[in-house]
């Protein structure tokens, strides 16, 4: 047994899927801009990476449970900074979502969130001892997520309020969770259902309408339903083996929706074909598996936690991502982890794999 | 180690595996998601981006000109810019509105209000904020396209009538197609297309439109062309050549400028339309860009009725131009002696009422009266008593052998046909009897006939050509006029005709409008608008002056012009609508002497301009 973690011991396979997902990505993002006014921003998305990978190096230094340790601080740290930046944020897209750093860029603080939220609910979740969940640690766990989730909820930005529920859902899961809770839990929801219905006048306009819009794409093809129809015209019209890299006209023309982003899946589909979906979803599924092994070669349930964290906000991503492309959900904005562009969004899915790489090199150390 | 941490190596292994076979399940679930729209459903969706991808653009094919019989333009098309806004860029807009509020004049409450109303339209779809564009408008937006970026320049094909409203009534005007064209059309017309709507304009529409051009173009999803995919140029449409000679119609136009009321010039062998015109008028100028509301509502609404073409379309008693059909009636049915007489003291009284003629309360009366004096003095007495000796149905059969009572068949759309009573029209409108007492009425062109301008020109020219009614036309190569024949006799040609000599020349009704040297013929009218008995009632003279009508034609057997005036409220037939006539006449002859005298002079000089053009080979076949 070794008493020190060394860097041999990354999963370098888990890594090698990463960085290939991630190499089709700033392939995509080049293909999507070069002959737009936002051409060479492939370069940036590598710099994001670049910095996520030196990220990912820095928070696998630090024992976890280090990080476990500082959670309630940790998550005190980050819900201020949620309040802060609702105070005092920068706005864009009429959301309140990014606070700057040195007037160099900006960080979405939502994204750290994501992070804090996987640190502690593992800790809370290692604290039960038994294999039975009982309905106050439920309770509280809820409770530790819905704070946060509220906050995010207010700036607005459902897509990533929701990205931090599966966190609690797969880690309530694997504490073992009573089937009654389940069955309470879904009944909830159900009469929230049309409660949330009832509520929908008090939404942002922007969320109404992404509602209608998912309820009735072909109402007003110009308007609101524009970005799933021609996400799914792109999708459909590429056809099995694609148009050839470069060569989608829905993607080329700009008539997918942020082509370079959020729906970059789509990009990739028209020019790809459902060839390259299958490669690129399959590589997906490599990479939730592989975090999965690397829970199950946890050396203690913290760890799992941790990975298991990392590997429902991811799954979620690629699930919600993958099924609004393709018209199944409606439009919420929530990227393709390692593919879609955005800074604060790469950085923290490196972080997080960070977090994995962290528990995976302490599974021999004692 | 921290209290935390303790006894937890236990892994829950299964339910890791659990949601391993989750994610399997779900992956699966996505692909086939996308099996369906990229396999399933591919040949739809990749319609769908071809639609996106490409635009169709119209290009206007410029419709045909209009020329006169000497190939004079009387109408054209020309090419100018309308001005469009982008409306990609709201900011852009909001920037550039002072700019372009003071640089194009359009007040910023217009641009906001056709802004707003376009809100609901596609992003791409620019707006028109300038229909027909000024050179300064031009220039202002060429010389600002790098900080004005949202304003555009499109090149349209506009309609243009030099000579205004000159000509309007016949050759019409157009305007955007209608809804119910649009359906008529099969997919030809798309909104928006300009089209004829009256007149010329709308009879030879399919010669003048030609056939509008498409340009497909690649464009991104802000509508911007990327790239031209193919280009079928537009087929310009075909010009056509009108028998209208400018000259006469400019005379006709003058003679008419503060008048109301029609004249048709008409060449009477072929059935040429030399001049037509009706007043009041339009200016079809203004229907070319697109005619405001109000303006078209005052138009339709406009008591003058300027839209109406009174040429073809005014159903007015003919008075006493209707005594050529009685003359000949009666001489050709043989039904009344050649040398039938009457006596006129001003009046006669018929089935109990008292009918005036036209000298009544002026004269004593027209005295003895003989056909030929009938004709020249234009003496109802006259012409009641042939009236009720021929009877309502002798007067039908020949006013229509002479082609009133149905269209003539000129080539303009909504010709009106007239109307000649009869006592089975009677029975069949009305359901009672003719009263014998309307014939006396008829006899003299009042009463229940009612003629259109066309029709009279080409009865009289009928009459004189010997019963020859040629069809008239404004298209020069107008294909089989067809003539209608009415066989008149010789003897009825010649007695008839000396008697519209003598309307002129012997000192009759039309006296005023003699010509020199020419053989100028006609018939004067004046004929009420309503009865006498109802213009009492009412008690307003002014409104309900008589219509003055002269038709002349020239010369006096076969003739070669006729010219049919009518001036509405003229009072005069021979005094106020003679001169007009006569003027045209005058100017046509002058026109066809000053030919035959160029003509004549160029033959002398025939051989020099011979010899120039074969020194001007020579010359071209030297090195």
């Amino acid at each position: 047994m070794k008493d020190r973690p060394h860097v041999q011991d990354f999963d370098w396979t888990l890594l090698a899927i990463v960085f290939t997902i991630s190499g089709l990505g700033v392939l995509e993002i080049y293909s999507s801009t070069h002959a737009s006014p936002m051409v060479g921003m492939q370069w940036k998305q590598l710099m994001w990476i670049a910095a996520g990978i030196a990220g990912m190096f820095v928070i696998s230094r630090i024992d976890y449970h280090t990080l476990l340790d500082q959670a309630p601080a940790l998550y005190v740290f980050g819900v201020a900074m949620l309040l802060i930046v609702l105070v005092i944020g920068h706005s864009r897209f009429g959301a309140k979502r990014w606070v700057s750093l040195g007037g160099l860029a900006y960080f979405q603080v939502s994204e750290l969130m994501k992070l804090i939220i996987i640190i502690v609910l593992a800790r809370y979740f290692s604290e039960v001892r038994t294999d039975r969940m009982a309905l106050l640690d439920l309770v509280k766990v809820g409770v530790l997520t819905l704070i946060p989730v509220g906050l995010i909820l207010i700036q607005p930005d459902l897509g990533t309020a929701m990205v931090l529920v599966p966190v609690a859902l797969v880690g309530a899961f694997i504490a073992g969770i009573e089937w009654k809770h389940w069955a309470a839990g879904v009944l909830v929801i159900a009469l929230m259902i049309p409660f949330g219905w009832n509520m929908r006048h008090h939404l942002k306009p922007y969320q109404q309408q992404r509602i209608q819009t998912f309820l009735h794409p072909e109402e007003n093809p110009r308007g609101a339903g524009y970005q799933i129809l021609q996400s799914e015209i792109a999708v459909g019209s590429g056809g099995f083996w694609g148009k050839g890299f470069g060569k989608g006209s829905q993607n080329q023309l700009g008539f997918v929706p942020v082509r370079y982003s959020d729906f970059i899946l789509a990009a990739l589909a028209e020019e790809q074909g459902f060839i390259g979906v299958c490669v690129v979803l399959l590589l997906y599924l490599g990479l939730i598996l592989r975090l999965v092994d690397n829970a199950q070669k946890a050396k203690d349930r913290a760890g799992v936690y941790v990975v298991m964290g990392v590997t429902a906000i991811l799954g979620f991503h690629v699930l919600v991502n993958a099924s609004m492309v393709i018209g199944y959900v409606p439009v919420t904005g929530i990227p393709l982890p390692l593919m879609s562009y955005g800074g604060s969004a790469t950085a923290f899915v490196f972080l997080a794999l960070g977090l994995v790489m962290n528990v995976r090199m302490r599974r021999f150390v004692n | 180690m921290a209290r935390w941490t303790v006894n937890d190596q236990k892994i829950p292994q299964g339910r890791l595996a659990l949601i391993s076979y989750g994610s399997v399940g779900l992956v699966i679930l996505l692909l086939i998601g996308f099996w369906k729209l990229q396999v399933v459903q591919s040949g739809h969706f990749a319609d769908l981006a071809e639609r996106n991808r490409v635009r169709s653009i119209p290009i206007i094919a410029p419709r045909g000109a209009m020329l006169d019989r000497e190939g004079r333009i009387l109408v054209d098309s020309f090419p100018s810019f309308s001005i469009l806004l982008l409306r990609d860029e709201p900011k852009a807009i909001e920037k550039a509105l002072p700019q372009i509020e003071e640089g194009l004049g359009i007040s910023k409450g217009d641009l906001q209000q056709q802004l707003d109303s376009a809100k609901n339209e596609p992003k791409f779809q620019p707006v028109v904020i300038k229909p027909a564009a000024s050179l300064a408008d031009i220039a202002f937006v060429e010389s600002h396209r790098a900080d004005i970026p949202v304003l555009e320049l499109m090149m349209v094909q506009r309609r243009r009538y030099p000579h205004g409203s000159q000509l309007a009534s016949a050759i019409g005007y157009v305007g955007e197609v209608s809804a119910q064209q649009l359906e008529e059309s099969d997919g030809r017309y798309r909104p928006g297309d300009i089209v004829g709507k009256a007149g010329l304009e709308r009879q030879y529409n399919e010669t003048l439109e030609g056939t509008d051009g498409m340009r497909r173009v690649v464009v991104n999803s802000l509508g911007k062309v990327m790239r031209t995919l193919d280009n079928v140029e537009a087929i310009p449409g075909k010009p056509i050549q009108l028998t209208i000679d400018y000259d006469l119609q400019a005379i006709a136009e003058n003679d008419m400028a503060d008048k109301e009321g029609s004249v048709v010039a008409m060449d009477a062998r072929t059935g040429e339309v030399l001049a037509i015109l009706s007043r009041p008028t339009f200016d079809p100028n203004d229907f070319a860009v697109r005619i405001p509301t109000e303006e078209w509502q005052s138009l339709n609404t406009d008591p003058e009725t300027p839209l109406l073409n009174r040429s073809i379309q005014a159903q007015l008693a003919p008075g006493s131009v209707f005594k050529i059909v009685m003359a000949t009636a009666m001489l050709e049915s043989k039904a009344i002696p050649e040398s039938m007489t009457a006596f006129c003291p001003g009046y006669a009284t018929f089935y109990g009422r008292m009918f005036k003629c036209h000298v009544f309360g002026k004269t004593a009366g027209h005295g003895v009266v003989d056909f030929h004096k009938a004709i020249v003095q234009s003496c109802d007495v006259y012409f009641y008593n042939v009236g009720k000796l021929l009877g309502i149905d002798r007067i039908s059969y020949y006013a229509n052998a002479l082609g009133l009572g149905h269209r003539t068949g000129i080539d303009l759309p909504s010709e009106e046909p007239g109307l000649v009573p009869s006592e089975e029209w009677v029975e069949r409108v009305f359901h009672r009897k003719w009263y014998a007492g309307e014939t006396i009425s008829v006899a003299v062109g009042q009463g229940a006939v009612t003629t259109t301008p066309i029709q009279l020109a080409r009865m009289i020219a009928g009459v004189a050509s010997g019963g020859t009614l040629v069809e008239p036309h404004l298209l020069k190569n107008f294909q089989n006029p067809h003539a209608e024949h009415f066989a008149i006799s010789e003897d009825t040609v010649e007695k008839v005709t000396q008697g519209m000599y003598g309307v002129v020349n012997e000192g009759g009704t039309a006296a005023g409008a003699k010509l020199q040297n020419i053989e100028f013929c006609g018939k004067s009218g004046s004929a009420q608008v309503i009865g006498y008995d109802v213009r009492n009632r009412l008690g307003r003279q002014r409104e309900f002056k008589d219509n003055a009508w002269f038709v002349g034609y020239a010369p006096r057997r076969n003739p070669e012009i006729v010219v049919a005036v009518l001036v509405q409220g003229g009072e005069h037939g021979g005094a106020v609508a003679g001169p007009i006539a006569r003027d045209i006449v005058k100017a046509y002859y002058d026109k066809k002497n000053a030919r035959s005298q160029q003509q004549a002079n160029a033959e002398p000089e025939g051989q020099p301009s011979a010899s120039r053009a074969v020194v001007a080979t020579v010359g071209a076949q030297q090195p």
